[in-house]
């Protein structure tokens, strides 16, 4: 049951991918509503999944790799669909479907059994802790591939060299606007995992805090984004310095992710 | 039945010529009755913009039809058919079809894909309406051409971007800003392109207005005009970082903004963005300026490259909108050529059957000593030989009924059959087609 839901999650999200690629070169709205359904069945499929998971296992499935690259995967969609219904830029959809589908394809390169609990990560703290992380993880995507779109759009205005993918393009103030809307959603469920990991920490290892690489890394992403959230709201950086500090802030967040638990040991290393 | 359309445009007859056969638009009963009561023409709708004037009709005979209009046209506003002559087309059948259909889709129009041509011909329409000129043949073409535009207008990008400088710079303002409509414009100098830009941008909706001239009264002026509010030319750096989009249009020789002048406004703006329209010659605004950060600068060529741009791009949605025509004419001619062909498919098969009806009751009435089922068995026999005789000129009609010549075998079969040839079957055929 489990193994068909997420083949299933991952045959929807190949082909929202497909679709919204399509909507890119043909941005045709009947094009971007069904792009959207796709997406949202995939979404509901995922949910699916997850939620099999966690009653299969006994806890929320976000302990190993695969669990959560397939979480990060559903938190992005979530947040992406979120943003569809408010904004109905389709073409978000463009640059963030893709990042949805290559997490959840890359979650199939790690072993999906269910494993027995570490006795550390047995807390009420897992559900709280891990999913305010990877919902700010989502937001931050989501900003990234809006900021992508920015700085394309505004090369071309500057460039004064307006191609197909001008006219494609949303205006430099929604991209700006959607990326601030992340941020103001990402940073404070960033802010909330560090404290509630901080305390998860403190009940696991009588530490608050241990400088293990992944805090000492989440530490690193969070000024980072405190930094652009800092520097939106005193000294008005907006368009393309806060563009590209939302995508140095994704990288951040990757190596936070991915690279400390691939290549630094510590206690949030999955083995 | 034909459609016949002559007309002149924009790229057959200057202005001059244009205005004498223009009709007003409000005026159109009396030109439609008269154009209704000359003989064979059934059916009468007549454009008149300031580009084109032209005249669908529908009638039986194409060139008298064609020749009568070029006459109505030259008496009805006093021109002898000599000067007018030249400066008109005249086409019929698919050729016609193609025509309307081009026109309502604004591939004939000076600038390609400019939406209002649609509109007028649907007012043109309307007048045919309402005075009854028009029939189930203009009725249902002009209807056609209606919904081939508006596939045009759904499947190509053939008006989705900006033909003029104006227009060019308030698209360019949406990319930037998104809403207009809090944004504020700043005029530098009053000159004539620049009163014009300005209004483009009021018309979408720009809130404020403030307008500097280096003769104070001249601001005041145009700020009057705009209901903006003037601002004397010392004060421009003291104002500009209120303005979101600049338009300039000084007579200076020298650059008066400068990428300095630009930081120190953008900084005060907490750096909102700023667009720049330099339509100045010689430019008023140091190109430099475009390199400072949320600031976009275009001036007259920037914008005439964007423009130059975007009519390569209609020219090539045009030629998509040349194959949607292509296919939508195909479809129209075949029900044009079907309300020929059944009619009179009809009206055979009805004669053939009141003679094989009257023939069959003259025998049974004189027949004393008929079998008992005899009466079936004739009815039979005379029905099956009635549908065997009829089936090949039916099939070879319908046959050319989508080709073309459909008139020559019509006209040859009413002939020798001596078929009615009223209206009011066509009529009423139309009507349950539509």
């Amino acid at each position: 049951m489990n193994a068909l839901f997420f083949k299933l999650t991952l045959a929807i999200y190949f082909a929202a991918t497909i679709a919204y690629l399509a909507y890119l070169v043909k941005p045709r709205e009947v094009l971007g509503k069904v792009s959207c359904w796709i997406l949202s069945a995939g979404f509901v499929a995922h949910c699916a999944y997850t939620v099999d998971r966690y009653l299969e296992a006994g806890h929320t499935p976000i302990t190993n790799l695969h669990e959560s690259l397939s979480f990060f995967s559903l938190a992005v969609v979530g947040i992406y669909i979120l943003f569809e219904r408010k904004y109905r830029i389709f073409i978000l959809g463009s640059f963030v479907t893709p990042v949805a589908f290559l997490l959840m394809a890359a979650s199939t390169g790690f072993p999906s059994a269910i494993m027995p609990l570490n006795p550390a990560l047995k807390s009420k703290w897992l559900m709280v802790h891990t999913v305010m992380a990877f919902l700010s993880y989502a937001a931050f995507s989501v900003a990234f591939g809006a900021a992508i779109m920015y700085l394309i759009q505004q090369h071309f205005l500057k460039s004064k060299k307006l191609g197909p993918m001008y006219q494609k393009l949303p205006s430099l103030d929604i991209l700006d606007e959607i990326n601030y809307r992340c941020l103001t959603i990402g940073f404070p469920l960033l802010t909330f995992a560090i404290i509630s990991g901080a305390i998860w920490a403190e009940s696991a290892w009588g530490t608050y805090w241990s400088w293990d690489p992944k805090e000492t890394w989440s530490l690193i992403t969070w000024f980072v984004y405190a930094a652009l959230l800092h520097g939106r709201l005193t000294t008005g950086w907006r368009g393309k310095k806060a563009a590209i500090l939302a995508i140095v802030g994704f990288f951040v967040l990757l190596f936070t992710f991915l690279g400390v638990n691939l290549f630094l040991s510590g206690l949030h290393s999955y083995k | 039945m034909n459609i016949v359309v002559v007309g002149l445009s924009h790229k057959t007859a200057s202005v001059d010529i244009r205005e004498k056969v223009a009709f007003a638009p409000t005026q159109m009963e009396k030109p439609l009755r008269a154009l209704l009561a000359i003989e064979d023409i059934a059916e009468a709708v007549i454009v008149s913009t300031c580009n084109r004037v032209e005249v669908y009709i529908s009638t039986r005979d194409i060139a008298g039809g064609m020749a009568r209009i070029k006459r109505f046209l030259a008496d009805y506003h006093g021109i002898s058919p000599e000067i007018l002559e030249p400066h008109l087309y005249a086409h019929h059948g698919e050729a016609a079809i193609r025509h309307v259909f081009r026109v309502a889709s604004s591939l004939d129009s000076m600038v390609v894909g400019e939406p209002q041509i649609l509109g007028q011909i649907k007012t043109a329409y309307g007048y045919a309406a309402e005075f009854k000129t028009s029939g189930i043949i203009l009725n249902r073409f002009l209807h056609k051409a209606f919904s081939v535009a508006k596939r045009v207008r759904t499947e190509t990008k053939i008006a989705s971007s900006a033909v003029s400088v104006s227009f060019a710079a308030v698209e360019l303002a949406r990319k930037i800003f998104g809403n207009l409509s809090d944004k504020t414009v700043m005029l530098i100098g009053a000159g004539e392109m620049c009163e014009l830009a300005a209004k483009h941008f009021i018309n979408n909706g720009v809130r404020g207005v403030m307008v500097t001239n280096r003769t104070y009264e001249r601001a005041v002026k145009l700020a009057e005009e705009f209901e903006g509010k003037p601002v004397s030319f010392d004060d421009l750096f003291d104002q500009l970082h209120k303005a979101d989009i600049v338009l300039s249009s000084t007579g200076a020789t020298q650059f008066i903004i400068k990428p300095k002048d630009v930081e120190e406004v953008i900084r005060r703006r907490k750096l909102k963005p700023m667009f720049f329209i330099d339509i100045a010659v010689p430019r008023d605004i140091d190109p430099k300026v475009n390199d400072v950060e949320n600031v976009y600068l275009y001036d007259m060529d920037d914008l005439q490259g964007v423009v130059a741009s975007n009519l390569q791009q209609r020219a090539e949605e045009a030629k998509k909108a040349e194959a949607i025509i292509d296919e939508e004419i195909g479809q129209f001619h075949k029900w044009l050529s079907n309300l020929e062909v059944t009619p009179t498919i009809v009206a055979l098969r009805s004669k053939f059957e009141e003679t094989r009806k009257a023939e069959l009751e003259k025998t049974l009435a004189s027949w004393k000593d008929l079998p008992p089922d005899g009466a079936k068995r004739l009815e039979a026999l005379t029905t099956a030989i009635v549908n065997k005789l009829l089936h090949p000129p039916t099939a070879t009609l319908k046959r050319v009924g989508q080709g073309g010549r459909t008139d020559l075998y019509v006209d040859a079969l009413r002939t020798l059959f001596e078929l009615q040839t009223g209206e009011s079957e066509a009529e009423e055929l139309g009507e349950l087609e539509e």
